[in-house]
């Protein structure tokens, strides 16, 4: 295969023929080109939407009541649902296609928080410890509420970045007390969101925040995770499984999403991410489509190239070649024309998609990034290396037809002196 | 070394089939100089590509250096014309992009020998041609007589049996064909069975055995002493 008389022979042909081999692997190299820039803003386009749910968990669902809109067993509509403690423990503990649950407790608006001097109007969140993991909640000091918070009804709080910043300045805010209403809470921890959705929130148990303001054993809406699937139709018929269950509870008809609302997560995620599947599928069959273009126009030329050569070929045949070095002459050209111009365009493609995506960094950091659907548009290294080595199998595939017919050539009708 | 033996051959091309040979025995001894003359059409073209192992035959024997060919696949055919058989051509049919030693290295090429020995050894065959100055130079900067002495040297670096040429001369001036041809005697004095195919009478005088064909059958063969009346026949017209 590296054999200098091989490459000696194939760059003599090129050379012969520079405009020739330049256009076709310019088709090629275009070809691959636009392969990369479609598959790397399919890319770009997938994350910013996927960056949209990375602030949850895939496979959240959320509940909440309302009153029903639908009579139900003899009972009128109008009627008020509410959540309760037993409820929590059913879902627990009973409910099926439930893997964690996080009860809330309203505050009703915004409340007044202050630490000294410093006060805002933040909003609170009650909560349980699953909620982190369901919110991808991060905690870039302290910790985030724990069990023991909740079965001691402590007043603690994890405050975020923002109320921070607004009530301790420069300050360490661990172990500090502030107020929130009139009540006393310690910080142990602070959250950051750094898509600044979240950062001025403050995460309270979800037992100190029913027993302080009054909630008896009322629950306001649940946010639980629910058993993963692959496939929208399992998703919904989980959380449909769901919605049963606790209609059951409550007495209501099971499609009345007045009574109960709920929004299952992981149903949209799937859907989502089924589009860009075949987002993805559209792009590579455009993609190949233009590469396939690209291989036709290397087999002509390799094709008028074994007619322009039949007399060498033949001469070659005559002092012995065989035909599969006749064959390997034609295939080994085709494969240096496409796997280079192909590496050309690739470079090329993947080169304006990282500039794209340094640019975008850069507008990302100087923040107000947060409109933009269009994250990290590049290719990975798996798909530019499967790309490579569709340039090569094509590049063979090119030059196949045209290496068959150099094979055929008989050595007689070549050196036929006509 | 060559014995043909009841060959025929047809060319088949739509409904038509030529029946080109019809019929050919035939025998060249080893070392022997021998012509193949007829007019166009009598199949003397054919008969040259059946025994360079370039074309198949339809019927009839042919042995080559003791061996029979007869189905080879192409691999095999191109083997055997490596090693046995060196093709000299009317237009030379060197190849344009190789200077004139990589064209006498070609054959070498093809028995996978490296490289550096086989350029020493094309230069080796060059300066027996008297072209070692050339040896550097495209086909394209030689004359027509420089470039048929680059392909014969080409024909003769494999050490085949048998030297085949296809009207070495029909592209040269009276000169240099017969300076080629006192190469081909040469390389003939050497032991090496030259047959060559030419329609040009004062040629094919020049070698020891003269085959006509016409029609696809073998006319006349004209031998040793025989030639020397066919000389002064030549000669006499």
């Amino acid at each position: 295969m590296f054999d200098i008389d091989i490459w000696q022979e194939i760059f003599s042909t090129i050379r012969k023929n520079k405009l020739r081999t330049f256009l076709t692997g310019f088709s090629v190299a275009w070809g691959i080109f636009m392969l990369m820039v479609l598959l790397g803003s399919g890319n770009g386009l997938q994350n910013g939407v996927r960056e949209e749910f990375a602030d949850n968990a895939e496979n959240v669902m959320w509940m909440w009541t309302g009153r029903t809109s639908i009579p139900y067993q003899g009972l009128k509509e109008g009627r008020e649902i509410r959540f309760n403690n037993d409820d929590t423990d059913f879902l627990k503990e009973e409910a099926e296609g439930i893997e964690m649950v996080s009860a809330r407790f309203f505050l009703s608006g915004d409340v007044t928080f202050s630490y000294g001097n410093e006060y805002g109007s933040f909003s609170t969140v009650s909560c349980y410890p699953a909620l982190q993991d369901m919110e991808k909640i991060k905690v870039s000091s302290g910790r985030f509420i724990n069990q023991i918070d909740m079965n001691e009804f402590r007043k603690s709080v994890v405050i975020g970045d923002d109320i921070r910043k607004a009530l301790f300045k420069e300050e360490d805010p661990l172990g500090k007390y502030i107020n929130i209403g009139s009540v006393p809470f310690m910080v142990v921890g602070v959250s950051y969101d750094p898509r600044a959705r979240d950062n001025r929130q403050a995460y309270m148990p979800f037992t100190t925040a029913q027993r302080i303001y009054g909630g008896g054993n009322r629950v306001h809406n649940y946010a639980v995770t629910t058993t993963m699937v692959k496939t929208v139709e399992e998703a919904d018929a989980i959380s449909d499984k769901i919605r049963e269950q606790m209609a059951r509870r409550h007495s209501f008809d099971p499609t009345d999403r007045r009574a109960m609302g709920s929004f299952n997560m992981l149903s949209e995620y799937i859907r989502t991410m089924k589009i860009f599947q075949a987002i993805k599928m559209f792009v590579w069959i455009i993609g190949i489509g233009t590469l396939i273009a690209g291989i036709v126009g290397v087999s002509n030329i390799m094709l008028i190239l074994v007619k322009e050569r039949t007399r060498e070929i033949g001469v070659r045949k005559a002092l012995g070649a065989s035909p599969s070095s006749v064959i390997g002459l034609v295939l080994l050209e085709s494969i240096l024309i496409t796997t280079v111009a192909g590496y050309f365009g690739l470079v090329m493609g993947v080169g304006l998609m990282e500039g794209l995506n340094f640019g975008l960094e850069k507008m990302l950091e100087g923040g107000g990034g947060d409109q933009i659907f269009f994250r990290n548009p590049t290719v990975d290294f798996v798909t530019a290396i499967s790309a490579t080595v569709i340039l090569i199998i094509s590049g063979a595939l090119a030059g196949y037809v045209p290496a068959r017919k150099a094979a055929r050539v008989k050595p007689i009708e070549a050196l036929r002196d006509e | 070394m060559i014995v043909l033996n009841n060959v025929h051959k047809s060319y088949v091309t739509g409904n038509n089939s030529l029946h080109v040979l019809k019929g050919i025995d035939l025998e060249i001894g080893a070392g022997e100089f021998v012509s193949i003359m007829g007019s166009s059409g009598s199949g003397k073209s054919t008969l040259l590509n059946i025994l360079g192992i370039l074309d198949d035959y339809d019927q009839g024997d042919y042995v080559l250096n003791g061996r029979t060919i007869r189905n080879l696949n192409e691999t095999n055919a191109a083997v055997l014309r490596n090693e046995l058989i060196g093709f000299v051509f009317q237009s030379f049919n060197l190849i344009s992009f190789k200077n004139a030693r990589e064209n006498v290295a070609l054959p070498l090429y093809y028995q996978k020998v490296s490289r550096r020995k086989r350029n020493l050894i094309a230069m080796e065959y060059l300066d027996r041609m008297g072209l070692k100055e050339w040896a550097d130079h495209l086909p394209s900067e030689l004359s027509g007589g420089q470039k048929q002495r680059v392909a014969i040297a080409r024909a003769l670096i494999s050490n085949p049996k048998v030297i085949l040429a296809d009207e070495p001369t029909g592209a040269l001036d009276t000169t240099t064909s017969f300076e080629v041809m006192e190469i081909l005697k040469e390389v003939n004095d050497q032991g090496i069975t030259v047959i060559i195919v030419t329609h040009e009478h004062d040629i094919a005088a020049m070698t020891k055995k003269i085959i006509r064909l016409k029609d696809g059958v073998i006319e006349e063969v004209i031998k040793n002493g025989e030639l020397k009346m066919y000389r002064e026949k030549v000669m006499a017209e």
